[in-house]
């Protein structure tokens, strides 16, 4: 039987704030457990929250980017459930009226080929704290400096066909909440988090299959991994006569494997009401008009403008414009050397190949977009060439100053003096008689594959300096005299 | 000195008669006097009154005369206070020490009043005869054979026994006005959000307002005064501006219209009651006052919507009694459930897990539609009963209780009849609307209250009419025999 998948995305995105949601307390990653917990996040008798302005403005800048309608007045809600981290046994949240309402996002394909995903709803609420079990002997800690952090619960409509997909859209996701600046997307630190749920049906039905849903998934390969896993349980389990069972389920990247984690029988109640403690919010007109002029480009607009501007492929574009620091660096080096190819290149080449072998971020990139453009102007007025840029590259990737200063130090400039290639032509087929005889002797097939030889020797014998076009026309000239 | 209201105090702290110290000293005195009969403290805080005495019968005597400066009262133990117990009367919090004062503590600390103690209440305000708290019934004084009424009952005993002048309490359905009815004292609930609710133990969060019983309606002025206003702590809390009540207490009731809701004298009222409102009416119309017949259709439905919503409110509020930070913890939990499961079984009593039962239904996938939602219209529909009823009248007054103080036990096992013991009470707290009640008669020895309703932060009214009631009047004067 041909199967099809189904895949629809939440993903919590913690939003940079400098304070909590609804206390005072700061947010910041890392600190000594329970330093960062006030009365509020403590949910000590008698205290109430009180909304975070920056987190309302946060998630109407989300709204806004993808094109989603914000409600004048949405509302806060109770979701009620026990557990240690969850200091008031109930997380403050949002159900009937959330903040962003239906919108939409364009995503980039592999094949170059645009999609467009539409956004369910997105919503605010407060994160809860940690539960530590090691280090205290058959007890568990609590730590509640999480307990409150603002997140923004981003709900996919089920439009993903495959994992592909699904990692393409959390990716486009995660560009986004950076590039509005609203979330720092550190995945490692749970900043980023996502649960996909799944469910197959054989091809062509309408109806949805019965769905699972993979918690807390905290990376693009564990997310690609964890619902390809899973597609292939649920074919597997009714393709052998099983059914599926709604529940919820956990990824284990150690075994590649998700296991179950709760069935819906034994799914909480959350008995979701509005809270009584916080007002509906009011979102004016204004603020809303007013947040729209100071959106950034989005990764789309720009994506959509290199494409243009630069007549770069779709796929190009979206590598480029895929975090606000990738794109600076690539548009600076594009000014500097005016030439968008190039820069392509050299960008998505040599560079993304230096950064991932040394495991850095393009704002750690030890050649500046300026060097970079610097020596691409170099290429392009043939003071080097392609190959001995790569050298220069290499050079300033370890340090040793400009392409310019480099190229001066160690004697790289080109040789174009036909003169000079001439002689040493004349002296590299002086000591290859043998060869040159033999390629004189041969057919055009031949002597095709033979010209090469040729030319390897002609740049060993300049340390690779001269001109390849010029050796290449010198070259045959005198071969074929 | 004991029989003096709050307003005497303030005259004769500034004449100098007598000291703040005294003042407290002989009120701990008759504390730890009478008290062990009546039950209305869970703490007297003994040393930090007689500190903070000292501390303002300085002031004064550096020249200070504010007008709450020295005047002794005691707080609802549902109220934070920094460094004492706040037990919310349940043995939840029997051991819980509060890290931060309440805004309503704080801003009468702050203006000078010495707090003597924490007072008894019905478990987490849950209650209307002070029964279910965890340190047992407090008694009225008027007959200590019956309840004084609740949440508030420590409230409302410790003023009508003269242990001291004035009280702070919380009205959700009734805790104010109702145990100030039973005991002879005035007793106002503000509009809701008039006053912070920061630092107050929630029952029902969208009822829960906090307020004063105290001898007269001045009284009440001088401490709303002192506590009204917006909290930047407190979302709900209302940016409205606080009105002068001091100024408006003088003010004559000529040209008042004052409705009469026919709902307010239906079947349920004790004739006798029913006897003593028509007598405050004829003492209003003197002074001015006109009457009219209005209807408040909605109201019969009240009790039953007050239920459901508060309960479901409290049902979640008190999730966060679990054990785990602070509270009662059982002995040697097994694992997460038992510690969950027997905390709470152990320290909740039984009408707290009534109402928790009661709300966690109301608002279960199934119910919620038939219960919780059919509740907030039924709200819905009884705030605009009162929106529309004060269109044509600048006040509403009626019987503040169906019935006089039952005695002690007698309602124990039949909630349901205490539940609509709160039948004229509970309106205002789902409109949010303010309310009094003040003493206007008594019938057997016990003590009656009548009941004025206004339109949302027309407290000035509520008092302007109560204090007028009680220049020509005596029965907020009445001691019981004893005290």
């Amino acid at each position: 039987m041909q199967w099809e998948t189904v895949i629809g995305l939440e993903i919590h995105a913690q939003l940079a704030t400098n304070t909590k949601i609804f206390s005072g307390s700061a947010t910041a990653f890392g600190a000594e457990p329970n330093s960062h917990a006030s009365l509020i996040d403590l949910a000590m008798p008698g205290t109430l929250p009180v909304l975070n302005a920056e987190a309302v403005r946060m998630a109407c800048m989300f709204g806004l980017a993808v094109d989603a309608h914000i409600a004048e007045h949405n509302i806060f809600a109770r979701k009620n459930y026990f557990y240690p981290d969850l200091p008031k046994g109930y997380q403050t949240s949002q159900m009937d009226d959330p903040i962003v309402g239906l919108g939409h996002l364009d995503i980039a394909l592999d094949d170059g080929s645009i999609k467009r995903v539409n956004i369910t709803r997105a919503h605010l609420e407060e994160d809860a704290g940690k539960s530590l079990h090691e280090d205290f002997s058959g007890m568990t800690g609590i730590d509640l400096n999480r307990a409150g952090t603002p997140l923004l619960e981003i709900v996919s409509e089920p439009e993903l066909s495959n994992a592909k997909e699904a990692v393409a859209y959390a990716k486009a996701i995660h560009t986004l909440v950076r590039y509005l600046n609203i979330c720092d997307g550190n995945m490692a630190e749970g900043s980023f988090r996502c649960d996909c749920n799944v469910s197959v049906r054989p091809k062509g039905q309408t109806k949805l299959g019965t769905r699972t849903e993979i918690k807390n998934v905290n990376s693009f390969r564990f997310i690609e991994r964890a619902i390809n896993h899973e597609i292939q349980r649920q074919i597997e389990l009714i393709e052998d006569g099983g059914k599926v069972t709604q529940e919820t389920r956990l990824y284990d990247p150690n075994k590649d494997e998700t296991r179950s984690m709760r069935s819906k029988e034994e799914a909480n109640d959350y008995r979701y009401f509005p809270c009584p403690d916080l007002l509906p919010v009011h979102i004016p007109r204004e603020m809303l008009e007013e947040l729209r002029t100071h959106l950034p480009e989005l990764p789309t607009q720009k994506r959509e403008r290199f494409e243009k501007d630069f007549g770069l492929s779709t796929y190009d574009a979206s590598v480029l414009s895929a975090s606000r620091e990738m794109a600076n660096y690539f548009e600076a080096v594009e000014k500097t050397c005016a030439d968008a190819k190039l820069a392509t290149n050299w960008v998505m080449g040599e560079l993304s190949s230096l950064l991932n072998k040394e495991n850095l971020d393009i704002t750690q990139s030890p050649v500046s977009a300026e060097q970079l453009g610097g020596m691409l102007v170099r290429i392009k007025d043939n003071t080097i060439s392609g190959k001995i840029a790569k050298m220069v590259f290499e050079a300033m990737a370890a340090g040793e100053g400009d392409a310019d200063q480099i190229i001066e130090q160690r004697g790289l400039k080109q040789v174009t003096d036909s003169g000079a290639i001439e002689a040493m032509l004349d002296e590299v087929l002086a000591a290859n008689a043998e060869q040159v005889e033999q390629y004189r002797a041969s057919d055009e097939n031949k002597r095709g594959k033979m010209f090469g030889f040729f030319v390897g020797q002609a740049m060993r014998a300049s340390k690779g300096k001269a001109n390849p076009q010029q050796v290449n026309e010198l070259l045959k000239q005198k071969l074929d005299q | 000195m004991h029989q003096l209201t709050l307003t005497d105090i303030s005259k004769a702290l500034a004449a100098k008669q007598f000291s703040a110290r005294e003042l407290t000293t002989h009120l701990l005195a008759r504390i730890e006097q009478l008290d062990p009969q009546l039950n209305s403290f869970i703490t007297v805080s003994k040393e930090s009154a007689l500190q903070q005495a000292d501390a303002a019968d300085e002031l004064r005597s550096s020249g200070i005369n504010a007008p709450l400066l020295g005047l002794p009262i005691a707080h609802k133990d549902l109220f934070c206070t920094e460094g004492v117990r706040t037990s919310c009367a349940s043995k939840t919090l029997d051991n819980f020490i509060a890290p931060y004062t309440a805004t309503v503590v704080d801003k009468l600390n702050k203006v000078g009043c010495i707090s003597l103690g924490k007072l008894n209440m019905d478990e987490f305000a849950m209650g209307s005869s002070g029964e279910t708290s965890f340190y047992g019934p407090s008694k009225n004084p008027w007959d200590t054979q019956r309840i004084p009424g609740g949440s508030s009952s420590g409230s409302a005993v410790a003023v009508a026994a003269r242990l001291v002048p004035a009280s702070t309490g919380s009205d959700s359905g009734g805790s104010i006005r109702q145990p100030a009815a039973f005991t002879g004292l005035t007793g106002i609930k503000p509009t809701y959000g008039r006053i912070s609710r920061w630092g107050m133990t929630a029952y029902a969060s969208s009822f829960d307002q906090a307020g004063f019983l105290a001898h007269n309606a001045e009284d009440c002025a001088m401490l709303l005064q002192a506590t009204a206003g917006f909290d930047e702590r407190d979302s709900t809390s209302a940016q409205q501006p606080v009105d002068d009540y001091a100024a408006a207490l003088s003010l004559p009731l000529q040209g008042l219209r004052i409705g009469l809701p026919k709902e307010y004298f239906s079947s349920d009222l004790d004739g006798r009651i029913g006897d003593v409102v028509n007598n405050s009416i004829e003492q209003l119309k003197q002074l001015g006052a006109t009457f009219v017949d209005i209807s408040l259709p909605s109201l019969p439905h009240a009790v039953p919507a007050y239920y459901v919503i508060a309960s479901a409110e409290a049902s979640t509020n008190l999730a966060r009694f679990d054990g785990v930070r602070f509270g009662h913890r059982c002995e040697n939990p097994q694992n997460l459930e038992d510690l969950y499961l027997r905390s709470r079984d152990e320290a909740f009593g039984k009408e707290v897990k009534r109402r928790i039962m009661i709300g966690t239904y109301a608002l279960s996938t199934g119910y919620y539609d038939a219960y919780y939602l059919k509740a907030q219209k039924i709200r819905r529909l009884i705030k605009n009963d009162f929106v529309s009823a004060f269109k044509d009248v600048d006040l509403i007054l009626g019987p503040t209780t169906p019935n006089l103080p039952w005695l002690i036990g007698s309602k124990i096992d039949d909630p349901v009849a205490a539940y609509l013991e709160d039948i004229y009470t509970v309106p205002a707290n789902l409109a949010g609307i303010p309310g009094l009640s003040m003493p206007a008669g008594m019938i057997d020895g016990l003590p009656v209250g009548v009941q004025l309703l206004a339109p949302y932060f027309q407290e000035a009214r509520l008092l302007q009419v109560a204090h007028q009631f009680q220049q020509h009047t005596d029965w907020h004067a009445r001691t019981p025999a004893g005290f």
